[in-house]
């Protein structure tokens, strides 16, 4: 479990986080949702601690972030996956190699059971034959695909998506969803995903939180959304008028 | 600034990659200009040499000398600063942006560590290499020059070669590059590592990493001259 505590976040006189608070629990994906801008990368970046906080606390099981010495950081470290925005796979590696990395740098095992376990991840994540490929040759879905292999490999308790789904179609990105989705019930992991795709919201949150203006504007699943009364969070989530129709439709049968 | 490695064989590894790109890469070039610069230089020294009183062999011991003292080491080193320092400036400037980086340090590793010490260590280890290895050309294309335009004959030039030979100037040569490798390597890793924002950035980053690696070895070069010889 992931705690926050008020966290502030500003870059000059940019207020990107004002004061958030909220809870992530294990074997659940924590949804993260907001406009484009609204600050959901950084708040990612926050809680990994690629970025300095300017207040508030970050706790992993009740531990302060903060307060650790450096060698509990670095195991810390060693149990979170990221798939980050662009994917970040290292460019002079093969698709093999970058899935491998962490287990190069981090496991002592023999080359033969890297390789199995690399490909047994890859395996996972449905991509077959392209062990050998660099970065630059295969898809963007593909190299989404490649990094949550990458970030998933050495068993992490906490799983941090940034935009699993930006610039991937409906289909590949619901693949990616769902694998991500059962990824975590199976090894019940604390999974933090960003999104501003109302498939994965509808699809995979079991706990929604709503970013506007920097903060907590609403917290719910995803059968709440529906029957929310906040504006904003209407007007991001429905908004397309069909999409406005259905939430109707949808309210009438409740009713 | 740097940390105990994470797991010394995959560091080890990295430095032999490096080695073979930053050797590989700029070997040709270096071939190139060394024998060139070895050439013309004779042709030239010959030309503003004219009185009968100095003897023909003399240019030989002039092209040695400038060879070890300043050709090598110095010209070298500032192509090198262009060849080698945009190449590292660029690839970490897009290690950066494309948040490499980034998915290093989640990982637990110590960026630092592992992308700027192997590529220091290695200019430190192949540019000295590709220096003495320019030394030797810079002579021989010398030679060419020399023997080929019949400014003297090759028994004039093996003489001149080893008279008054100082070791000293060789030992001195060493020193500059290995100075200017640490400059080189090291300035263009910091600008590449601490580029901000996007492919534009990242152009800026290896040209000032360029100028500024230029200027800090021929500062570099001057001091060295005053205080050692
Ligand atoms: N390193 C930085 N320096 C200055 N400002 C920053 C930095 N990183 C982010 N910001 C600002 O913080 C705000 C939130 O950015 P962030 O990247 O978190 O948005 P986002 O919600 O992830 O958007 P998107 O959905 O487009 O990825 C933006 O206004 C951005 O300009
Ligand atoms: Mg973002």
């Amino acid at each position: 479990m992931i705690e926050v505590k008020n966290i502030k976040k500003s870059f000059g006189s940019k207020v990107v986080l004002n004061d958030v608070s909220c809870k992530m629990e294990s074997g659940k994906v924590n949804l993260i949702i907001g406009s484009s801008g609204s600050g959901k990368t950084v708040f990612l970046k926050c809680l990994v601690g690629l970025m300095g906080l300017d207040s508030g606390d970050v706790l992993y099981e009740g531990k302060n972030v903060a307060t650790m010495q450096e060698q509990e950081q670095k195991e810390l470290r060693t149990q979170i996956g990221m798939l980050f925005q662009g994917s970040a796979l290292f460019d002079s590696l093969t698709v093999e190699q970058n899935v491998m990395f962490p287990l190069d740098m981090f496991t002592k095992k023999s080359s033969a059971e890297k390789l199995k376990r690399v490909n047994e991840v890859l395996d996972r994540v449905n991509l077959k034959d392209s062990n050998n490929k660099f970065p630059a040759e295969i898809s963007g879905g593909m190299k989404k695909r490649v990094a949550l292999a990458r970030a998933i490999v050495l068993n992490p308790k906490y799983l941090f998506c940034d935009e699993p789904n930006s610039g991937l179609d409906p289909q590949t990105s619901l693949v990616v969803d769902k694998l991500i989705m059962e990824i975590t019930k199976e090894y019940n992991i604390t999974t933090i995903m960003n999104t501003h795709d109302m498939n994965s919201v509808m699809e995979s949150g079991d706990k929604i939180i709503f970013l506007y203006q920097g903060e907590k504007r609403w917290e719910g699943s995803k059968e709440d959304i529906i029957f929310s009364k906040d504006e904003k969070l209407n007007n991001f989530i429905f908004a397309s008028e069909f999409l406005q129709e259905a939430k109707k439709m949808r309210m009438m049968e409740a009713k | 600034m740097f940390s105990k490695p994470e797991n010394g064989r995959v560091y080890w590894k990295e430095f032999v990659h490096q080695c073979y790109e930053l050797g590989m890469g700029s070997l040709g070039i270096v071939v190139i200009i060394s024998l060139f610069l070895g050439a013309v230089t004779t042709i030239q020294t010959a030309y503003q040499l004219v009185s009968p009183l100095v003897q023909k062999y003399v240019i030989a011991e002039i092209i040695r000398d400038s060879a070890f003292l300043e050709l090598s080491p110095t010209v070298v080193c500032i192509v090198l600063a262009g060849v080698v320092g945009s190449k590292i400036a660029s690839e970490l400037g897009n290690m950066r942006v494309s948040e490499q980086i980034d998915a290093l340090e989640i990982m637990g590793i110590n960026s630092k560590t592992y992308l700027i010490l192997p590529k220091i260590v290695a200019a430190f280890v192949m540019i000295p290499c590709l220096i003495v290895i320019s030394m030797f050309l810079t002579v021989w294309g010398g030679y060419l020059a020399a023997t080929i335009s019949g400014v003297m004959s090759s028994q004039q030039f093996n003489q001149g070669l080893v008279k008054d030979f100082v070791s000293f100037n060789l030992i001195f040569g060493l020193i500059k590059s290995f100075t200017f490798a640490f400059i080189i390597s090291s300035v263009s890793a910091y600008f590449g590592y601490h580029v901000k924002g996007g492919a534009l950035e990242i152009g800026q980053a290896s040209t000032k990493s360029v100028v500024v690696s230029c200027i800090l070895i021929l500062f570099a070069d001057y001091g060295l001259a005053a205080l050692l010889l």
